[in-house]
């Protein structure tokens, strides 16, 4: 458990580049083959029948549909926001999706698509993947973002600037994405954990994005391997665990990239519960960005309903 | 040291066959194998329906490799099974004999078939589009080909009786013209299959083409069946009080079903035609404009 550097909360800490990586580098160090062994053996619960099925569900209700490549087109957002209104047509009851993930020419396209359906945009933003630009570009980015009508933020932060040791930098950054975002969407920081070589990385990395005021901390771009690992995952459900118990502010943490089987999604639903508590299962505090994941999670379903083992052929093809 | 000389036996695991790989069942379960006259053999794996899910997805996913493969290089595939029968015949001869209850002799030659049924269907690979499809008379200015292609993942139940001969005859028609399967294979009698399952891991079949399961088939059978991912299922070993719930349970995707045959277990030694082959293959016939 993380304490607050003083008895004014976390207030003053980013007020220095020196108080900052005092705070970063005054965290507990994250024990590694720990953190392994804590995320295997929970991975090694079974979850079954009724809790299974709330879980499947569950976990439908937390995906942010994304298409994130460089030959998307308008047909396929809004095939892909027609699927996140409705995920399988064959059964009214299944829930819709949390948002629908893209790049940020295409958030009018997707607005359009899910407008009155409770479905989110989200937009990937500030040079996506790389994130290497000037922060003017970022921003106009972010701004063009938000004017076209998205209500979630996925930025990236500056691995470059983070990884040499400038981390009031990228604390500035976020905190100058976070203002242009003026209340009107909600933004997740990406740290690509990937390319943070270690856990105590991670865990400096999702610090750093929560006094910075991101409302998520999220794994990867997906555009990198390794992206969501279970220790990275545990890691990042603790920091926001210690960060509400050390605020009371409750930040969220989305898992992106490589969870194709609803098998592991369930797997990470009892890691959240298991590390931060059950108060983050819900959509508005965790998240799977996945696209292939939705198909595995709809077969799963049908299972469950039907009691014959679906296959991949009677769900559409993203 | 205790000086004894006396060695330490080394006794074999029998597993599944899952995706080229040999996992224990996923529930951990296994039963006892008892030769011909009830002494007991060995434990193998009992396999579950989640083992049976398992299998079908490593099938499917090996599929459109297995298909895009060439019929010729299906048939030299095949044909190197067959030779590595070949160089495991004694181990193949002690499974069939004390399972079947034969006598060494006797349990040889079926071996010998078995082999040689292999050859045969692998001597196929290449003939089948040339016998069961061909061009089509038009009149018109145009091509029509009718052209075989493989059904996709293929349910099998294998004969209960035949662990060997019996089993190469259910299982080599399915791959032969370019379709992967999951075995079920013989009840009380399923070590040959798992002997199989380990020459097919070292002959050039790709991994997940054929899958092996060993257990009670009428606890896998139904799940099989109403799988909608399998393509086409083979009752050939199925119980006889569960034939007409499994072909309802394979009517709801349109599986193709091959019944068992008439009056029990056929002469596996007879010459087994094309039925088989032609059960796994769907004929696609397409117009093609000449020139261009």
């Amino acid at each position: 458990m993380v304490r607050a550097p003083s008895s004014g909360g976390l207030g003053d800490v980013a007020s220095s580049d020196s108080s900052l990586r005092r705070f970063l580098f005054g965290l507990p160090g994250v024990d590694q083959v720990g953190a392994e062994a804590r995320a295997a053996m929970l991975f090694t619960r079974s979850i079954k029948k009724g809790s299974k099925v709330w879980a499947l569900e569950q976990a439908i209700r937390m995906i942010d549909l994304t298409t994130l490549e460089g030959q998307d087109t308008p047909g396929k957002v809004r095939a892909l926001a027609a699927k996140a209104r409705r995920p399988d047509p064959s059964d009214p009851t299944t829930p819709p999706v949390a948002a629908v993930c893209v790049y940020p020419d295409l958030v009018g396209v997707s607005v359009e698509a899910l407008r009155g359906s409770g479905v989110h945009t989200a937009s990937v933003a500030t040079a996506f993947p790389s994130g290497r630009a000037a922060l003017a570009t970022k921003l106009v980015d972010v701004a063009e973002a938000i004017a076209a009508g998205a209500d979630e933020i996925d930025m990236v932060i500056d691995r470059g600037a983070f990884l040499s040791g400038r981390l009031l930098e990228v604390h500035d950054e976020i905190v100058a994405v976070k203002q242009a975002c003026g209340g009107r969407a909600h933004l997740k920081v990406i740290l690509e954990t990937g390319e943070l070589s270690t856990l105590d990385n991670v865990r400096r990395a999702s610090w750093l994005a929560l006094l910075a005021g991101g409302d998520f901390i999220k794994t990867s771009t997906g555009k990198v391997s390794p992206a969501a690992t279970p220790p990275v995952a545990l890691v990042m459900l603790q920091a926001v665990r210690d960060f509400a118990a050390a605020t009371g502010d409750v930040r969220g943490v989305k898992l992106a990239g490589g969870i194709r089987s609803a098998k592991d999604a369930v797997r990470y639903l009892v890691l959240v519960n298991e590390v931060a508590g059950e108060r983050w299962l819900t959509p508005d505090t965790f998240r799977f960005g996945a696209s292939s994941l939705l198909n595995d999670l709809l077969m799963q379903r049908t299972t469950q309903r039907t009691g014959a083992y679906s296959g991949p052929n009677y769900f559409t093809l993203d | 040291m205790t000086g004894s000389d006396e060695r330490l036996a080394v006794l074999k695991t029998y597993k599944l066959y899952i995706g080229g790989k040999f996992p224990r069942s996923e529930s951990g379960r296994s039963y006892a194998v008892s030769d011909a006259k009830g002494r007991f053999l060995t434990n193998a794996a009992q396999a579950s329906r989640k083992d049976a899910r398992d299998a079908v997805v490593a099938a499917r996913k090996a599929f459109p490799g297995w298909t895009a493969a060439t019929a010729y290089n299906r048939g030299q595939v095949l044909y190197r099974v067959a030779e590595v029968l070949e160089g495991r015949r004694a181990q193949f001869a002690e499974e069939v004999a004390a399972g079947e209850g034969l006598s060494a002799k006797r349990a040889d030659a079926v071996v010998t078939q078995g082999i040689d049924r292999w050859v045969w269907y692998a001597g196929w690979a290449d003939k089948l589009a040339q016998v069961l499809g061909g061009a089509n008379a038009v009149a018109g200015p145009y091509f029509n080909f009718s052209v075989p292609e493989p059904t996709g993942v293929v349910a099998v139940l294998a004969p209960q009786r035949s662990s060997l001969l019996g089993l190469i005859s259910v299982v080599a028609p399915v791959i032969v013209g370019g379709s992967t399967a999951v075995v079920v294979t013989a009840q009380d009698r399923p070590l040959p299959a798992v002997s199989l399952a380990e020459v097919l891991a070292t002959s050039d079949l790709p991994g997940g083409v054929v899958n092996v399961l060993t257990g009670r088939t009428a606890e896998l059978a139904p799940w099989l069946a109403g799988h909608m991912d399998v393509d086409a299922i083979d009752l050939c070993g199925a119980p006889d009080d569960i034939h007409a719930d499994l072909e309802r349970a394979a009517a709801d995707n349109v599986k193709r079903v091959v019944r068992a045959p008439l009056g029990g277990e056929p002469d596996w030694t007879a010459e087994p035609g094309l039925h088989r082959m032609s059960s796994y293959l769907e004929t696609k016939t397409v117009w093609h404009p000449m020139g261009v």
